[in-house]
């Protein structure tokens, strides 16, 4: 980001990705929003830190990205009254960060809405969690949460409240409808129903061991989530991994992705009535998980990556099995990529539903999958490509349409591709040893991680304190950004078609709540 | 039409056989059994995700799958606690479900079977109990059985499953299955 032109200086922030911290005054974080969006940066997260043990009142972050790379502007609050400019004026995902950075930390945005986010009834208003000498009551008991939902009034216009606990296996959260007949005029999200105090959480554990914490957040995305964790701990040590662990890496980063993306094609064709859809694409993704068991040893792979390397390397026996899975999938998508495409029934609930166009996704920062099905072609495999990616070339999958056939195609071409990138990893890899030993952890430095997971881009800000413990630790969703899209994805669709929507989306509801 | 069908035979039964005992396969047709003996027909589960970082959701999600084909032994997911035998709850239970996972188990009629399902859901797990979680599934509901892992796999599910069952099957069972044995002994 051009911070002269504001007058700024920033110093470098530890990162595999070039970042820049920047103190601003109140003012000037307006000016270095208004000016990223301007040149087409987007707000990746915004969160407090509590610097009063250090005399500092609260310290609040916002990470911008643009094509130069990250930019972490840091805005000093003296105390909890003091306020904080809006930033969802700019950008308007910020909005629920600053609700939910104001639930655990107690600094309020000078913004309207002051509805709590992360805050139902699980702990009392007024009391913040992540504020360091927070004290959880002694005694709770469970309660209704009240909440103001915004209500459309009006002849025959009626409302649907669907969850937490939904019809299907997926996670929870609250929907709220305001239809007329079966048109949707308005969906409300509610979320935070699986809160767990995971930021709390981290700072009750040591720098080398949280990683187990970060590959929980979602498990979906434990191999992106650990890795973003790895590379802000790497950051903070100055240490590179050997590049046969940066090979292992990108292979589990990949092996993730192919596993979710069949997972999703499968459930989308069944949700559109294709239950054969999810026959095939199910015991696709099944052969995967039972490969990664053997290969990495966990069917999702979870604590593979670790801080400095990979748990265990894999071995020559896996390395064929690896590379002749990847081309019978390759072959198997494509049978079942022709039939979805040839599929009438398939297409006509695909297409023109649940519609993003360009323009509303780089309004409200549509991320990952979903924002490249609108025309969003950001990919950080291309964008800030890091070893091993430097070397693949990693073609970037896009549409522009922003429906659900759109996403569906994101995902057919995504798959093919990271099948394609395994069989160059297993090829390419080098030997060599399959992690290094983490010098001394410094107190009081900051690092950021930044993996493009197979929703979107995974980041993880990590700040140290005395004794290799955890000061601060937040990692953010790209599910952050893409809920509030989907509220208006759903606007003048059919309430049926909303699982569908729901599901070309999949977003996650663990990784947002935290 | 014809490569969705050529697709299928192609594919063709990818259900796993039971070839030898004592693996996950004869597990599955003891299941199978004692389902019909206990319930005396087939099995509804309910989901609830109290708390879960979503990676239990899907190795449940995978006992769908052909291999696993959890439907072909007369067990379904049910979208409501009102239809459902048992409830299979993931996660610590965070605060903020605790009332929905109370509702639903309220909701469930009688005998109702309760399988936790993870280290969360067992005692919490990583994220253990704080001022958002409440950690085990047993601190807010009665459990029947608690399947370790993180997360079980398939196989384990289906055993704590089939465990749940066993508990509350109104005769003792054979602690294997014997497939030449008439299946109403013991």
């Amino acid at each position: 980001m051009n911070l002269a032109a504001l007058g700024l200086a920033g110093a470098a922030l530890p990162s595999p990705v070039p970042a820049l911290r920047v103190p601003v005054s109140s003012g000037q974080v307006l000016t270095a929003c208004r000016l990223a969006w301007e040149q087409d940066g987007e707000l990746v997260a915004l969160w407090l830190a509590d610097e009063r043990d250090r005399k500092r009142g609260f310290t609040l972050r916002v990470v911008l990205c643009d094509r130069d790379g990250l930019t972490q502007l840091e805005l000093t609050l003296p105390d909890a009254s003091a306020r904080y400019p809006d930033l969802s004026l700019i950008f308007p995902a910020a909005g629920r960060m600053q609700r939910a950075a104001y639930d655990l930390m107690g600094v309020r945005a000078d913004a309207d809405d002051e509805r709590p986010w992360l805050r139902q009834s699980g702990w009392p208003a007024g009391r913040f969690p992540l504020q360091r000498d927070f004290v959880a009551p002694p005694t709770w008991e469970p309660a209704d949460e009240a909440y103001a939902f915004v209500k459309v009034e009006g002849e025959g216009v009626h409302e649907i409240p669907v969850g937490p606990v939904h019809a299907g296996i997926i996670e929870p959260g609250h929907f709220r409808f305001q239809v007329v007949g079966e048109k949707v005029l308005r969906l409300e999200e509610r979320l935070a129903y699986v809160h767990k105090g995971i930021e709390k959480r981290f700072e009750a554990m040591s720098v080398r061991d949280a990683f187990r914490l970060a590959g929980r957040i979602s498990g979906d995305s434990t191999v992106a989530y650990a890795w973003a964790y790895a590379q802000a701990v790497e950051a903070i040590a100055a240490v590179t991994p050997p590049p046969r662990a940066a090979w292992l890496r990108a292979l589990a980063l990949e092996r993730e992705r192919v596993a979710n993306h069949l997972g999703d094609l499968g459930y989308l064709g069944n949700d559109a009535g294709f239950a054969f859809g999810l026959a095939q694409f199910s015991r696709l993704k099944e052969d995967v998980l039972r490969l990664n068991q053997r290969a990495f040893g966990h069917r999702l792979m979870m604590d593979y990556v670790v801080p400095g390397g990979v748990a265990l390397s894999v071995t020559a026996e896996h390395v064929t099995a690896l590379r002749e899975q990847s081309s019978t999938l390759r072959r198997e998508i494509e049978i079942l990529h022709h039939i979805y495409d040839d599929h009438d029934g398939v297409q006509d609930r695909f297409r023109a539903c649940g519609r993003v166009s360009t323009s509303l996704a780089k309004a409200l920062g549509l991320a990952g999958v979903a924002g490249r099905a609108s025309g969003r072609p950001r990919d950080l495999r291309c964008d800030f490509a890091r070893a091993p990616y430097d070397g693949l070339h990693v073609r970037r999958a896009t549409r522009t349409e922003g429906d659900v056939a759109a996403r569906v195609a994101v995902r057919f071409d995504e798959a093919l591709e990271s099948l394609r990138l395994i069989e160059v990893i297993v090829d390419a890899m080098s030997p060599g040893e399959h992690d290094i030993a983490l010098p001394a952890i410094g107190e009081y430095r900051q690092g950021l991680g930044y993996v493009e997971g197979w929703r979107g881009p995974v980041l993880v800000a990590l700040e140290t304190g005395p004794n290799e413990s955890i000061r601060r630790c937040h990692p953010h969703d790209p599910s952050w950004s893409s809920w509030p899209v989907l509220e208006h994805a759903v606007i003048g669709n059919i309430v049926p078609d909303f699982p569908l929507i729901n599901k070309s989306f999949n977003l996650s509801y663990s990784g947002h709540d935290l | 039409m014809l490569h969705i069908l050529r697709q299928i035979a192609r594919t063709g039964i990818k259900t796993e056989a039971p070839p030898a005992p004592a693996d996950e396969v004869t597990l599955m047709a003891r299941l199978n059994r004692d389902v019909l003996r206990t319930l005396g027909r087939a099995l509804s589960i309910r989901h609830v995700d109290a708390g879960s970082c979503n990676g239990c959701e899907l190795e449940i999600h995978a006992l769908g799958n052909p291999y696993y084909n959890i439907e072909g032994l007369g067990i379904r997911f049910v979208a409501s606690p009102r239809h459902a035998d048992m409830l299979l709850v993931t996660g610590p239970v965070s605060k903020h479900m605790a009332v929905a996972l109370k509702r639903t188990y309220d909701a469930t009629p009688d005998p109702k079977l309760v399988v936790a399902v993870g280290d969360c859901g067992c005692n919490g797990g990583i994220f253990g109990e704080s001022y958002a979680s409440l950690g085990r599934v047993s601190n807010v509901i009665p459990v029947d059985v608690a399947v370790p892992g993180c997360p079980p796999t398939p196989v384990a599910l289906l055993a704590g499953i089939l465990a749940a069952i066993e508990a509350h099957a109104p005769e003792a069972t054979e602690p294997t299955y014997d497939a030449t044995r008439d299946s109403g002994s013991g």
